[in-house]
């Protein structure tokens, strides 16, 4: 029998269930006796967050499906109904819609915490991986979720994006008609996402939010320093630097909590349709078949990923550099092979990579909801690339380089895309070509040549052995 | 446990035999469930034919009719419209119809049609399936001066002119498809069936 040294045996109803059910024993491991870092900033608040989201999203779901219909002819006026019939309906209508926004919100939040203090490097590989595939599902579920309210948007955005796999040489089109089920978009593909979005996705979901917050309880919590508390242990084997998670940090988290609820509240009772970020006018039409809206802009926390398809002409390739754009995410612990962790130590040529990394994803997003102008397409065409450089740059910067070997480096990257504009060069947009070209380069330029001459560019600082605050 | 005597041959082969019989049996299951994500009998059997009689379509408008949940366009183009279709043909991808998946055989000519002035395409962009939208306006300020009419995608860009043909550099590859149509009289058309039948 496991028993806990720490814990005492004891009598009553806790001991009887102890003695069945290791309860004392979790809540022990992953709360009372969990050390985490003293120095958590308000970065940290993100994780609990998004589980608290989750939550919100389940119930308020669980809920919404008690009125809700899954069928083509319904779905839309059930809606309507839940909105004005149903007593708070709309309340718990705009409760999910929001939770869904809100859920990207704070998962893209929390992803860039992970990129600023290095929380994805060794021993916390596999919190990145778990973390990445619950970012691909919960895209899944959002997509699949937009689909069922069946109006103008839910049906053209679904188009759209289910079309993206007819692009898949020889087998794209028998593929689209099987996840249709039917060679439109129709009640079968309304049906079989509606499945999706409430079962089968949600305990995917659920699974891998257990796997993320097991594989972290393992390996302990990282943190802004990105110094390994575990290494300064106290006579009794409690990190020096470590405080129990509750009640310091569900106390802390709790204050998170407040904040995060009083802004959702004000997005819920004020903004539910975010300007139209969050809710699209579009979609207060019923999906119609024969006629698209002028434009078909995915929901915001796609457009990114969507300006990345814009900008490659080829509709297969576009779909495989959109592809790519996600899947570089899973590559990242290897790419960056720099043992320092955290941004506060790194060198200024790393924090200027991630800084424009998130500029170029914000930039991209904004992008992804225009209309594909040649200004528009260009623009992506840019950003992306600094988008993917992001991801070279990681690796490059693992270590100082040779003055030499930045300006191979420099050149072969500059030269990659220069070779493309020269091939797609068109005298109508010599300018726009020309000056946009500027964007990679510079940044480029900053992150590769610079720190080879100015070499304090690129050195990092020495970490301290302590957490310091 | 006793380990001696254990014939570690036989017990590998048994463990390998039985996964295999497993995972068959695993496949086996998992046929009929992904199978049923196929359309349906019900879903197939949707899709007869539809007639229209195109004399009501006044000379350069264009009107949807639903086939299989698809708009099919009509367009009477006028004899402007016509002639536009040579001006531009320099500009795009693929003037003369050589895809052959994108129109039957008998559309693939100058007009992309069976009789010059009347054009019957799906109106789905050959890129993600947006449905396009119409600017017949020739030199359509948007558009640009040397537009002669045809669709815009306001999904991702592509143009097409008036017989469907994409413009170069567009995200979508293709023409337009032209559905397999005959007229049954002078101004009936039927979208979905021609002279070898159904189509599929």
């Amino acid at each position: 029998m496991a028993s806990n040294p720490d814990t005492k045996i004891q009598g009553g109803l806790l001991g009887w269930v102890d003695a069945r059910f290791p309860l004392s024993q979790m809540w022990n491991e992953h709360l009372a006796q969990y050390y985490a870092p003293k120095n958590f900033n308000f970065w940290y608040f993100f994780g609990s967050l998004a589980l608290l989201v989750l939550v919100i999203q389940i119930v308020s779901g669980i809920f919404l499906t008690m009125f809700y219909k899954p069928d083509a002819e319904l779905a839309f006026a059930s809606v309507e109904y839940i909105m004005r019939d149903v007593e708070w309906g709309w309340l718990i209508r705009y409760m999910h819609s929001t939770g869904a926004s809100m859920f990207f919100v704070v998962v893209y939040l929390h992803m860039f915490r992970a990129l600023m203090y290095g929380s994805y490097k060794k021993p916390r590989e596999l919190i990145w991986i778990f973390g990445v595939l619950i970012y691909l599902v919960l895209m899944a579920e959002a997509f699949a979720g937009y689909l069922l309210p069946w109006g103008q948007m839910s049906y053209w955005g679904a188009q759209v994006i289910v079309n993206l796999f007819q692009t898949i040489p020889y087998i794209g089109p028998d593929l689209v008609t099987w996840i249709r089920g039917d060679f439109l978009l129709s009640d079968a593909t309304l049906n079989r996402f509606f499945a999706l979005h409430v079962i089968a996705l949600p305990l995917v979901l659920i699974l891998l939010v257990a796997a993320h917050i097991i594989a972290l309880h393992e390996v302990g919590s990282n943190n802004p320093d990105g110094i390994n508390i575990k290494e300064n242990k106290d006579e009794n084997g409690i990190p020096k630097d470590g405080i129990p998670f509750h009640p310091y940090y569900s106390v802390k988290d709790l204050v998170g909590v407040g904040v995060f609820l009083m802004v959702f509240a004000v997005i819920m009772f004020f903004f539910p349709t975010g300007g139209g970020l969050f809710l699209k006018p579009d979609n207060m039409i019923p999906a119609d078949p024969l006629v698209t809206p002028d434009l078909i802009p995915p929901v915001w926390y796609f457009t990114s990923m969507y300006s990345v398809l814009r900008s490659v002409p080829d509709p297969f390739l576009g779909v495989v550099a959109m592809g790519a754009a996600v899947m570089m995410l899973f590559f990242i612990p290897w790419l960056d092979r720099n043992p320092v962790l955290s941004m506060r130590y790194r060198s200024f040529a790393a924090k200027f990579n991630l800084g424009v990394f998130v500029v170029a994803f914000v930039i991209l997003g904004w992008l992804g909801l225009q209309q594909a102008t040649t200004e528009v397409s260009e623009m992506s065409l840019r950003w992306s690339t600094v988008y993917f450089a992001f991801f070279f740059l990681l690796w490059f910067l693992s270590k100082e380089r040779s003055v030499v070997f930045s300006l191979i480096a420099f050149a072969v990257v500059v030269g990659i895309y220069t070779i493309y504009d020269i091939l797609r060069f068109d005298p109508s947009d010599a300018s726009l070509i020309m000056w946009s070209w500027l964007i990679p380069t510079v940044y480029l330029f900053v992150t590769m040549v610079a720190p080879a001459f100015a070499r304090g560019l690129g050195r990092d600082r020495a970490v301290p052995e302590r957490v310091t605050s | 446990m006793a380990n001696q005597g254990v014939n570690r041959g036989r017990r590998r082969f048994l463990v390998a035999a039985t996964s295999v019989v497993g995972g068959a049996g695993v496949a086996a299951v998992a046929a009929p469930f992904l199978a049923s994500l196929q359309p349906s009998a019900r879903a197939q059997a949707a899709g007869a034919p539809v007639e229209f009689d195109v004399s009501a379509v006044e000379p350069g408008q264009r009107v949807s009719v639903e086939w299989r949940g698809q708009p099919i366009w009509v367009v009477r183009r006028t004899d402007e419209m016509i002639a536009g279709l040579a001006e531009v043909a320099d500009r795009l991808r693929d003037p003369d119809s050589e895809v052959e998946s994108q129109q039957p055989e008998y559309a693939q000519n100058e007009f992309r049609s069976r009789k010059p002035e009347i054009l019957v395409v799906i109106g789905i962009c050959t890129h993600l399936g947006c449905s396009p939208s119409y600017r017949p306006e020739i030199g359509d300020p948007e558009m640009g001066a040397d537009w002669q009419g045809g669709w815009l995608c306001g999904c991702h860009g592509s143009r097409f002119d008036l017989a469907g043909r994409v413009y170069r550099n567009m995200p979508a590859a293709t023409n337009l498809v032209v559905p397999r149509h005959m007229y049954r009289t002078d101004t009936l058309l039927v979208v979905g069936e021609d002279e070898d039948g159904e189509a599929i």
